[in-house]
């Protein structure tokens, strides 16, 4: 993969907004992969929680915001647990959830959500799936 | 003993066994769950960035309601409590927000309840050794497999019910009632949670992580405090069954085992809403 570096990305807004929402400092990942190693998503992630914190590092947006890794963490907060630095790459991935679901983008539409998960479904997964997955 | 209670969404509905059982637990130990006069959805998720304050506002209506009725309140879910718990440290601590989430819900709340699981309810107030003194039933000889998940235990700093690595609350419980606790490395891993919506096929992986790594342990059941887990551990053994893994497991709440252990009436345990029947089981064991 080809990586741009440009004084523009390196400083960009985008990753400002990152910080400003998840409230954690990209610099503090000094990129050990304690993270990646912890999460059970990360196989199905193009970009584990790792790449996706050095990615934004280098300010590369279109890449981030372009891969699934966002819609599949699913919280557990093992990376944050694990992380020698205390950086919490859940947040920074809810972060950019956030980012897509607050312009009304909608990752789930509800009309095409089956039925049988519906009506079968612990209440909490329906709630917490739309709060994850719909604006 | 009477400990103001909050059932939650799912309790109120298909997960009707976990609350019956708990209360019917509850009275055969001495002691009664109230549930709380007033209550709401607590949102199901606490907001990771700490900029969504907008999300503390669900949950800390069920906390103004639940400080009416005491100093403490219990809960069985795990999400609820870790929603709960969560929202009541930071409106405790964090005081720009307590007053944005005040103001928005026009309440004066400052965070001084004691949000505790059912299970620390058992371990700290009743404690395991009175447990164990009331098995009327005793599960001797059941290989259970507890499993934790990620809700109940992180973020440990939050938290705080048990060690974040290697907790032991539910073998604790488990042993007191007879069973033999079986470890497993995936304990502590996710089921896939709210990833059932939308992209089963992860959620099979991860339950399957999990079903296979108790199995393989020797574990016969697997307990859970979480309707989530139990939903995503049942589900997704269908879905193995399409394939080559026919496991069979039941997965039950832990208070569907306490009852049982407690000589509780099984119409209130909802044992015949579980997917995989632990009856058949206990029968041949004599139980
Ligand atoms: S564990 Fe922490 S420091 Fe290590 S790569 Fe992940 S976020 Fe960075
Ligand atoms: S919270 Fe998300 S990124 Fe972190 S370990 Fe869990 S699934 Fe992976």
């Amino acid at each position: 993969m080809q990586i741009k570096l440009t004084k523009e990305n390196l400083h960009s807004e985008f990753v400002k907004l990152i910080e400003r929402i998840s409230g954690e400092e990209l610099a503090n990942c000094y990129q050990c992969g304690n993270c990646t190693g912890g999460c059970p998503v990360s196989y199905a992630m193009d970009f584990g929680p790792r790449e996706i914190i050095r990615l934004l590092q280098l300010g590369q947006e279109d890449t981030v915001k372009n891969s699934n890794s966002m819609w599949l963490c699913v919280g557990c907060l093992q990376c944050y647990c694990r992380c020698p630095k205390g950086v919490s790459a859940a947040k920074i991935l809810e972060a950019l959830r956030q980012i897509t679901l607050r312009k009304g983008e909608d990752h789930e539409q509800i009309k095409e959500i089956p039925f049988p998960f519906m009506k079968n479904a612990p209440q909490q997964a329906i709630v917490c799936g739309f709060r994850k997955f719909v604006s | 003993m009477k400990i103001a209670y909050y059932p939650g969404c799912t309790l109120n509905t298909v997960a009707k066994g976990f609350d019956t059982s708990a209360r019917e637990s509850a009275v055969l130990l001495g002691f009664e769950l109230k549930e709380l006069n007033q209550w709401n959805c607590c949102g199901a998720a606490f907001p990771l960035t700490p900029d969504n304050v907008i999300g503390l506002t669900a949950p800390t209506k069920v906390l103004v309601n639940a400080r009416k009725e005491g100093d403490t309140v219990t809960t069985l879910c795990s999400v609820c409590y870790n929603v709960l718990k969560r929202t009541n440290k930071v409106v405790r601590d964090d005081k720009e927000k307590r007053g944005v989430v005040n103001s928005f819900i026009e309440e004066e709340y400052d965070g001084g309840l004691n949000v505790i699981h059912f299970l620390e309810v058992l371990r700290d107030k009743v404690g395991f050794e009175k447990v164990k003194g009331a098995v009327k039933r005793s599960l001797k000889g059941v290989k259970a497999g507890a499993y934790y998940g990620c809700m109940l235990l992180r973020p440990f700093e939050d938290i705080g019910i048990d060690k974040a690595e290697g907790p032991t609350i539910f073998e604790d419980l488990l042993k007191a009632l007879g069973c033999e606790t079986v470890e497993f490395p995936n304990k502590i891993e996710c089921c896939g949670a709210h990833l059932a919506m939308g992209n089963e096929a992860v959620v099979t992986k991860l339950s399957g992580n999990v079903l296979n790594s108790a199995k393989n342990r020797g574990a016969e059941i697997i307990v859970t405090s979480c309707p989530l887990c139990q939903y995503n551990l049942e589900n997704s053994q269908k879905k193995l069954a399409e394939g080559s893994g026919n496991l069979q497991m039941p997965i039950l709440y832990f208070t569907q085992l306490l009852g049982l252990a407690l000589g509780q009436d099984e119409g209130s345990l909802g044992l015949e809403k579980n997917l995989f029947d632990v009856r058949p089981m206990l029968k041949v064991r004599g139980i």
